[in-house]
């Protein structure tokens, strides 16, 4: 398709200003964590890390990086294994009601995440509790792990398609039987992509706010829920944006590292596939 | 060049028995019959290919007998003993992929030392078989590079070599010379036998190319629908087909049938005819012949193939290979001509 220069230019400015809108504001974040003033303002007078200190001394935002740290590691892992698995029996096995569980497993990316969150409460309130298992650290993680499932599942099942079965024959071919099948052939074939898939998951929970909201008992406070919590409060605020800034940064990076990784990935199959070709 | 390390062991009691044995051999894939129950036995040292279209089951006893597949009813045996239910990597054989599945990740090298590791193979020796089998296959200077910087070719050969490093008792080669362009496989065909021949191991090679099993193998086997049609030398095959199948199958010929077939033969039943056994001129004493007009004549390089309509039979057509320089190799479409052949040249074919 080409288009004429006029149509051209008018896309560029409307690609301009819709990434404006969702930078400036950011960046006006970032900014103003470094403001001496107490109160936003624009244009900044004057600079100062003195926000990044006190945000660093702050009992309360530790405490909360250090819960969502936790609950974002365990949801993680908790996605590693059972996302990875289902991917595994999706891609390689032909079984009844397979398109049915795979659009399960899909499916809690999709909903809104206050159903989750309710559904979740509902379910702790009404039957864990009256068995002992309150509200707290671990329903976070259960709850996060519902979505951060998703995101390792959708990555290694697309890596597992591509996969050459040949390469893992011809490894038992040799003589590796399959544990060394699957450590020395298989896993090193998707290993990006798991990677890639763990990394989204933990940005993911990391700056979750919903789904929290519900299952988090009373006292429990993620990173995102404290400065939800704090935005309100004058002497907090300027904290609140050194927080924010942090979070721009901490979800960012992973998620900038897994596109490098599956793009590293798929920029070498595709040169190979050229050689091939060629 | 050297191949002492890589070629069998001195001759022994194994020898009297069939390097691969095969009893009853049958696969489904659901409701798919891919292989119906076959007997099939593979002499020691023999260079064996199982040949067939595409969809014949031929691919399938491959990965039977390399344990990528179980087998829905009969036996494998390697050497007298039973496999049927080994996993591959407990079986003496080893496999060139069609896609030669090298590991991406690993050196040619490395990827040939792979299977010598998992043996346990001591380093220092390991090293010395690796050295030999790139030796053996002349490309001892690409040791290092990965098989992304290989040529198709190239590549081939490490297949091979990663095979043949392990000594196995069979080498099995599923359509290995499939990717390459006509000229490089006519070369890999040359080497491929030559290697064979010096390391003396059985060789099961399937391929859907005829010309390549019959320049290759001692015998073949000629699959169709998952059933064995033939089993005999190239020239059993060529000259003796079994079937229909067969006959049409290796190299082209004339089935000639009905009264075209009676009045040539003087029996209505089924017979071959090879084109190259085709003269233009006139019948001497101990030949046939039948007279007709050119319809097709289309120069092929080393001659002219004419496609005659005989008089009398407009129906049917005769094919002819005709050798440039010899008598009627200069005919066009459209002009008279006179065929004739050895009246041994036709024989009878069982229909299917």
């Amino acid at each position: 398709m080409r288009f004429s220069s006029l149509s051209k230019n008018t896309l560029r400015a409307l690609t301009a200003l819709i990434m404006a809108a969702v930078y400036v504001p950011l960046a006006l974040v970032i900014m103003n964590s470094f403001n001496a003033a107490t109160s936003s303002t624009f244009p900044v007078q004057e600079f100062s890390t003195k926000w990044w200190v006190a945000a660093w001394h702050n009992e309360g935002v530790r405490e909360a990086l250090w819960t969502s740290v936790k609950v974002a590691f365990w949801a993680t892992l908790i996605a590693l294994i059972l996302g990875s698995m289902v991917a595994f029996a999706l891609a390689r096995y032909r079984f009844f009601g397979r398109n049915t569980v795979n659009l399960l497993v899909v499916l809690p990316i999709a909903l809104p995440g206050i159903v989750t969150g309710v559904a979740f409460s509902n379910t702790f309130k009404n039957v864990f509790e009256p068995l002992g298992i309150n509200l707290g650290l671990f329903s976070i993680i259960v709850g996060h792990a519902t979505f951060c499932i998703v995101m390792v599942f959708n990555n290694v099942q697309a890596r597992l398609g591509q996969m050459n079965r040949g390469l893992e024959e011809a490894a038992m071919d040799m003589g590796a039987n399959v544990f060394r099948t699957f450590f020395q052939v298989t896993f090193p074939g998707f290993r990006a992509a798991f990677v890639a898939g763990a990394l989204l998951a933990f940005a993911l929970s990391f700056d979750e706010v919903v789904v929290t909201t519900f299952t988090a008992a009373p006292g429990t406070e993620t990173l995102p829920i404290w400065i939800y919590n704090n935005m309100a409060r004058p002497n907090q605020a300027p904290v609140v944006n050194v927080i924010a800034a942090v979070l721009i940064i901490v979800s960012m990076i992973p998620v900038y590292l897994s596109q490098r990784l599956t793009g590293a990935d798929q920029l070498e199959r595709k040169a190979s596939k050229q050689k091939q070709a060629a | 060049m050297t191949t002492s390390a890589i070629s069998a062991g001195p001759a022994s009691t194994a020898e009297a028995l069939p390097a691969i044995s095969l009893r009853g051999l049958g696969k489904s894939f659901g409701n798919v019959h891919a292989v119906h129950e076959l007997d099939l036995e593979i002499r020691q040292g023999e260079f064996f290919s199982l040949l067939g279209p595409s969809g014949s089951g031929k691919t399938t006893v491959l990965r039977l007998i390399a344990g990528f597949e179980l087998p829905t009813t009969g036996t494998i045996r390697l050497g007298g003993t039973d496999v049927t239910r080994s996993a591959p990597f407990e079986r003496n054989v080893n496999t060139v992929f069609q896609d030669y599945a090298l590991f991406p990740h690993l050196t040619v090298a490395k990827n040939v030392e792979y299977g010598l590791k998992l043996h346990g193979v001591p380093t220092a020796e390991r090293k010395a078989r690796v050295a030999e089998a790139l030796e053996m296959i002349r490309l001892p200077q690409i040791a290092d590079r990965l098989p992304s910087q290989l040529s198709g070719g190239q590549r081939q050969r490490v297949a091979l070599a990663r095979a043949l490093v392990l000594r196995p008792e069979v080498l099995l080669l599923d359509e290995p010379l499939g990717a390459l362009d006509k000229q490089l496989r006519e070369q890999m065909q040359i080497e491929l036998k030559q290697i064979q021949r010096e390391v003396g191991i059985t060789f099961v090679f399937v391929t859907h190319d005829q010309e390549e099993a019959l320049t290759l193998s001692d015998r073949v086997a000629v699959f169709n629908e998952g059933k064995i049609q033939q089993v005999g030398s190239p020239e059993d095959l060529y000259q003796r087909p079994a079937t229909e199948f067969v006959a049409g199958f290796l190299g082209s010929t004339n089935l000639l049938e009905g009264r075209l077939a009676a009045a040539i033969t003087g029996s209505d039943a089924l017979s071959s005819l090879r084109p190259e056994r085709v003269r233009v001129g006139a019948p001497a004493a101990h030949e046939r012949g039948v007279a007709g007009l050119v319809s097709e004549s289309v120069f092929t390089g080393p001659g002219r193939r004419l496609v005659v309509a005989p008089d009398g039979f407009p129906e049917h057509t005769l094919l002819a290979e005709v050798p440039h320089g010899a008598p009627g190799s200069t005919l066009q479409r459209g002009e008279r001509v006179q065929l004739a052949w050895p009246a041994d040249a036709v024989y009878t074919v069982p229909r299917d």
